[in-house]
C-alpha cells in the first residue's frame, strides 16, 4: 500500500499557508545553482513554473513534445481567470472564492488546497498584469471583470475570449527571458517516455526527440510534471490533438498514485459532433452563458422546424425553470446532464437529435448587434467557420462534450506525489477541483501552482537533498528505463497489423463515452471492462504503424499515446465502478435522488481514490485519503 | 440542414523526407470528402488509406485545430492558411471547394524555416526573436497591485490586437522578402503600448530586430501581404509603429550608452 501523506499544516484554515511558508525549510541561495530541476511541459503550470524557479536561481530543463513552448493547450482557454480581488463591489472575497470552489466540486477537493488557491488568485492578477497581459479594461482604465458558472459575484478576468493565449503568452514570456538568459535550457520536440526513480526518489526522465527518435537519459534532483489531462483518452474532446497523459501515465507505471481518475468534466456548450472523419470538437465558451439562453422544442415534434417559427410559448428554456437562482449560469456538471436529459426524451435540435440551442436573440434586442459582437464576436466567428451558420441570425446549437479532467496524479498539500521528488501540476494533479471543476479555474490553479506555489513548495523537498547528489544519469535505473522506452517503440513498428492506431482510439473513445462519460452504471462499466481489454489486445495484435523509429512519425507518436490511453481507459472505468455513489461529474445511474440529482455518499465515499500500480496484468491497488471538512459545511448542491 | 453531399478532389503535395533532401509535389485523390470536414480532417483519412497501402502518411504540423495554437503552417493553393480571410489552415474547411478540384498544398517556405519533412518545418527562429527581448522584466512575486496603474481601455484594446499573434509564421510565408516584420512588429508594439512595457522598450526594440535580422529574414517593402496572410488579422500598422520605436531606439542608444527607459508614448 503506498503512502498517502496528505502533509496539511496544522492550524486555521486561513493560517496555514502562510505558516507554512514561514515555516518551510529553505535552500541557500548560492546553492540553488546546483540543483538542477526538470519540469516537463510548457502550459499555463509548467511555463510559469520553469520561470520562477530559474529566477530563484535552480538550474532548470524544460521539455516540450512541441516545436515550441508557445504552443500548449492552456492557450485555447477562451473564457477567463477567477481571482477573489472583489473590484466590483459585489461581496466577493477569500472565503466566498474558496467556498464556491468546493461546493462546485461537490466536496470532493481538498479544503487546504482550495484556500490556498483562492489566497493566491489576487497576487495572480498582479502577476500577469506586471508581464503586459492585456486584460479587458473599464472606461476609467481599470481591469473589468464578468460572471462565470457556479457563482453569484463577477471575479472573472478576462481577455477577450483568449483569456488563456494571454496568459500563456505571459508566461511564455518570462520563460523566454529565462532561456535568453540561460537560466533554463529548452528541449523541444522531446517526449517524456519514462521517469526514472532511484531509491525511491524522482531522479530523472527518459525522453525521446520526435524529429530523430533519439531516446535521451536526464538526471535531476527533482522532477516536475506539468503535462496537462487526459481527456483526449475519449479521442473526441476540446483538447488538443497532441494532448497525452504518457508522462503522468509513465509515473504511475512508475510507482505515483492516479487519483480519481473517473473525474472528467464534460462540458456543456461545444459545437456538436457531425461525422465519423471528425478528429476533435471545439468549445464556445461558458462565458457566452452570461447572454444566451438555452432551450428546447417543448415537444419532440418540433424538433427539427426552424427555431424562429416555434413561438416562446412552446419553448422549454429548461435551465432557467430547473435552476431559477443560477438559470443559465449552473456549473458545468449540472448543465451537461440537464442537456442530456433533454435530447434523451428526443427534444434535441439538429440532424443527430444531439444538441440543444444557445439563443442569443434576446441580448441582441438588449444590447445590439454589436454589444453583442464586442463580448463574443471572435466566439460567433469560430461558430460560423465551423457550422456554416450566422449566430446572430439562428441560435447557435450545442451539445456537452470532454474538456477537462479533474484528476490526476496524487498530490500532497505541496504539490509532491507519494514518490519523493516529484511534483506535479496544474491539471495533471488531482488537487484542487474536486468532482467538477467551475469556469474560469483552471487557469487559475495552473499559474497558482507555478508561480506561487511550488516555488516555495519544492525547497522543503531540495533542502533534504545533499547538494550535488543527484545520480548519474549512466546509472542502472536509467539504462533500464531507457530500455524499455525503445522497447515499446520497437514493439509497436513491428506489429504491421492492418488498422491504422485512429481506428484503436475511435474504438476507445466509443466505449468510454458511452459507459464512463455523462452517465454511469454498473452494468455499463462492466462490460467497458471487458470491451477495453479486449481492444488492446486487438491493437497489439493488429495495429498498423507505419515508418520508422529514427525520424519524424507522427504515426507512432500517435500510437505511444494511445497504448497508453488503452491501459488509462480501464482503470478509469475500474474507478467509476468502485465509487458507488454519484458526485459532481460522476454520475452513477444507481444512485441519485427522485429529480435526477447526484446522490453523493459522504459516509462511504468522501475520500479521494487513488490507484497504486500492481504490475502488468495485475488489478491496481485501490488506497484511500479522506477527504474532511472543517470550513465549509457538507451540504447537497442546490443550484436551484 | 439538409445531409451534406460528398465530392472529389486531388490533392496535390510537398513530399519531402529531410532537412535539406530535394522534394517533389505528389498526387493524391482524395475521395468522399464531406464539406464539413476540416482540410486537416481530410488529410487524417487520406493518411490513413496511405498508411493502409503501405505508403508513408504525410507529415504536417497541427494541435489545437481551433486556429489559436499556431502549430498548423500549410499553403494552400499558393496562399498561406488557404483561400479564407483571418483563420488559420486547420480553420479551412472543405466546403471552400468543389468536386473535381486540384488542390496544391506545399509547407510555410522561407530561409528561416526550414524543411524537416514534407510541411513540417522549423520554425524555432521565432522562439529565439522572443527569447532575445520579447519580454516584460518582472519577476514573480515582485508584482505591484494590478490596479495600480490604469491603462485606457483604447490603449489596452490596440495593446490586445497587436498581442492576438499566434506565432505560426504565415506573415514570413506570405511576403516575397520573408520578411518577419509583422511577428516582431506585434510583440513591439503589444508591449511597447503598455505602462508596463516602458523601461525596457528601447531595449526590446533594438534586441528583437536585430535577432531577427541574424536569423536570416528579409526586410520589409511594404507590400502587405503579412496582414492579409495573417489568421489573426494583425495590422500593418503596428510595422510603422515598429519603424518609428526603432528610430527613436537607435537615436537615443547612439546618444547615452546605456538604452534609455522610454516614458513616452
Amino acid at each position: 500500500m503506498a503512502l498517502l501523506e496528505s502533509r496539511i499544516p496544522p492550524g486555521a484554515l486561513a493560517d496555514k499557508w502562510r505558516r507554512h511558508k514561514a515555516d518551510m525549510r529553505l535552500v541557500n541561495p548560492a546553492n540553488k545553482r546546483k540543483y538542477e530541476v526538470v519540469v516537463v511541459g510548457a502550459g499555463l503550470a509548467g511555463a510559469s513554473a520553469a520561470a520562477s524557479l530559474s529566477e530563484l536561481g535552480y538550474a532548470v530543463s524544460c521539455f516540450v513534445f512541441h516545436d515550441s513552448p508557445r504552443r500548449a493547450h492552456s492557450i485555447a482557454a477562451q473564457g477567463g481567470i477567477n481571482a477573489a480581488k472583489n473590484y466590483p463591489n459585489d461581496g466577493d472575497s477569500v472565503h466566498r472564492l474558496f467556498n464556491d470552489t468546493v461546493k462546485g466540486g461537490d466536496y470532493r477537493s481538498r479544503e487546504a488546497n482550495v484556500h490556498r488557491l483562492a489566497e493566491v488568485s489576487g497576487d495572480i492578477i498582479d502577476q500577469c498584469v506586471a508581464q503586459g497581459v492585456p486584460f479587458a479594461r473599464e472606461y476609467g482604465g481599470l481591469l473589468a471583470n464578468r460572471s462565470f458558472g457556479g457563482a453569484q459575484v463577477s471575479r472573472t478576468f478576462y481577455a477577450r475570449g483568449q483569456t488563456g493565449q494571454q496568459l500563456l503568452l505571459g508566461a511564455y514570456s518570462a520563460l523566454s527571458r529565462a532561456i535568453g538568459s540561460g537560466g533554463v535550457k529548452l528541449h523541444t520536440q522531446s517526449e517524456m517516455l519514462d521517469l526514472v526513480v532511484v531509491d525511491g526518489h524522482a531522479k530523472g526522465i527518459v525522453a525521446r526527440n520526435l524529429l530523430t527518435g533519439e531516446v535521451t537519459r536526464h538526471s535531476a534532483d527533482a522532477v516536475v510534471l506539468a503535462t496537462g489531462g487526459y481527456g483526449n483518452v475519449f479521442n473526441l474532446s476540446t483538447y488538443a490533438r497532441g494532448s497525452n497523459a504518457t508522462a503522468i501515465w509513465r509515473a504511475y507505471k512508475r510507482g505515483a498514485c492516479f487519483a480519481n481518475p473517473c473525474f472528467t468534466q464534460i462540458h456543456p456548450t461545444c459545437i456538436p459532433v457531425t461525422g465519423d472523419y471528425q478528429s476533435k470538437l471545439t468549445l464556445m465558451s461558458e462565458s457566452l452563458r452570461n447572454d444566451g439562453r438555452i432551450w428546447v422544442p417543448l415537444r419532440k415534434e418540433d424538433r427539427l422546424k426552424p427555431a424562429a417559427s416555434i413561438p416562446e410559448a412552446d419553448r422549454d428554456y429548461y435551465l432557467e425553470r430547473i435552476y431559477p437562482s443560477f438559470g443559465n449560469l449552473c456549473p458545468r456538471d449540472v448543465a451537461s446532464r440537464a442537456a442530456k436529459r433533454v435530447c434523451d426524451e428526443g427534444r434535441g435540435v439538429g440532424e443527430t437529435g444531439l444538441g440543444v440551442y444557445l439563443d442569443f436573440s434576446e441580448a441582441i434586442g438588449r444590447l445590439g448587434e454589436a454589444g453583442v459582437r464586442e463580448r463574443y464576436g471572435n466566439l460567433f466567428d469560430i461558430y460560423h467557420e465551423i457550422t456554416n451558420e450566422d449566430a446572430y441570425r439562428v441560435p447557435m446549437r450545442i451539445f456537452p462534450a470532454v474538456h477537462y479532467t479533474m484528476g490526476g496524479l496524487w498530490v500532497d498539500y505541496n504539490l509532491m506525489s507519494n514518490v519523493p521528488g516529484l511534483f506535479v501540476l496544474g491539471e495533471a494533479n488531482f488537487s484542487d477541483h474536486g468532482a467538477n471543476r467551475l469556469g474560469a479555474s483552471a487557469l487559475m490553479q495552473g499559474l497558482a501552482d507555478g508561480y506561487f506555489v511550488l516555488p516555495y513548495t519544492i525547497s522543503g523537498y531540495l533542502a533534504s537533498q545533499k547538494p550535488g547528489s543527484r545520480p548519474p544519469a549512466d546509472g542502472p535505473e536509467f539504462m533500464q528505463a531507457e530500455a524499455a522506452v525503445g522497447a515499446v517503440t520497437r514493439r509497436l513498428l513491428s506489429v504491421r497489423g492492418t488498422r491504422p492506431v485512429s481506428y484503436f482510439h475511435k474504438r476507445l473513445g466509443h466505449i468510454l463515452w458511452q459507459h464512463c462519460g455523462m452517465a454511469r452504471n454498473r452494468a455499463g462499466l462492466e462490460k467497458a471492462l471487458q470491451e477495453i481489454p479486449a481492444l488492446r489486445e486487438e491493437f497489439w495484435a493488429g495495429g498498423l504503424v507505419p515508418g520508422t523509429g529514427d525520424s519524424l512519425n507522427q504515426s507512432l507518436e500517435r500510437a505511444v499515446r494511445v497504448a497508453d490511453f488503452l491501459e488509462l481507459g480501464e482503470l478509469m472505468c475500474r474507478d467509476a465502478l468502485a465509487r458507488e455513489e454519484s458526485c459532481g461529474c460522476h454520475f452513477r445511474e444507481e444512485h441519485q435522488y427522485p429529480d435526477g440529482e447526484c446522490k453523493r455518499d459522504d459516509v462511504n465515499f468522501a475520500h479521494v481514490a487513488a490507484w497504486e500500480y500492481a504490475g502488468e496484468g495485475d488489478v491496481p491497488v485501490r488506497n484511500t485519503e479522506p477527504l474532511t471538512y472543517e470550513a465549509v459545511k457538507m451540504s447537497v448542491r442546490n443550484y436551484k | 440542414m439538409t445531409t451534406p453531399k460528398t465530392f472529389n478532389v486531388t490533392v496535390r503535395v510537398w513530399r519531402q523526407v529531410g532537412p535539406g533532401r530535394e522534394g517533389r509535389f505528389v498526387e493524391y485523390p482524395a475521395r468522399g470528402v464531406n464539406p464539413d470536414m476540416s482540410f486537416l480532417e481530410m488529410l487524417d483519412v487520406l493518411n490513413d488509406e496511405l498508411a493502409a497501402r503501405g505508403e508513408e502518411p504525410i507529415a504536417f504540423s497541427h494541435d489545437c485545430r481551433e486556429g489559436i495554437c499556431g502549430t498548423c503552417s500549410l499553403v494552400i493553393n499558393g496562399k498561406p492558411h488557404g483561400p479564407n480571410h483571418g483563420v488559420a489552415s486547420c480553420q479551412t474547411y472543405m466546403r471552400s471547394f468543389r468536386d473535381g478540384d486540384r488542390i496544391v498544398v506545399e509547407p510555410f517556405r522561407a530561409r528561416a524555416f526550414p524543411v524537416i519533412k514534407d510541411l513540417v518545418t522549423d520554425r524555432s527562429a521565432f522562439d529565439t526573436i522572443q527569447q532575445a527581448g520579447g519580454f516584460i522584466t518582472a519577476r514573480t512575486g515582485s508584482a505591484p497591485e494590478a490596479n495600480a496603474a490604469p491603462v485606457p481601455k483604447h490603449v489596452a484594446d490596440l495593446a490586445m490586437d497587436a498581442a492576438q499573434c499566434i506565432g505560426c509564421g504565415a506573415c514570413v510565408a506570405a511576403c516575397k522578402n520573408s520578411s518577419a516584420m509583422l511577428f516582431v512588429a506585434s510583440k513591439v508594439s503589444h508591449l511597447g503600448l503598455l505602462p508596463q512595457g516602458q523601461p525596457e522598450r528601447d531595449s526590446r526594440v533594438l534586441a528583437m530586430v536585430s535577432t531577427m535580422d541574424g536569423l536570416g529574414f528579409g526586410g520589409c517593402t511594404n507590400q502587405y501581404e503579412c496582414s492579409a496572410a495573417c489568421p489573426k488579422l494583425i495590422s500593418h500598422d503596428f510595422i510603422a509603429r515598429l519603424n518609428r520605436d526603432y528610430t527613436k531606439a537607435v537615436f537615443r542608444s547612439a546618444f547615452k550608452p546605456e538604452p534609455a527607459g522610454g516614458g513616452e508614448t
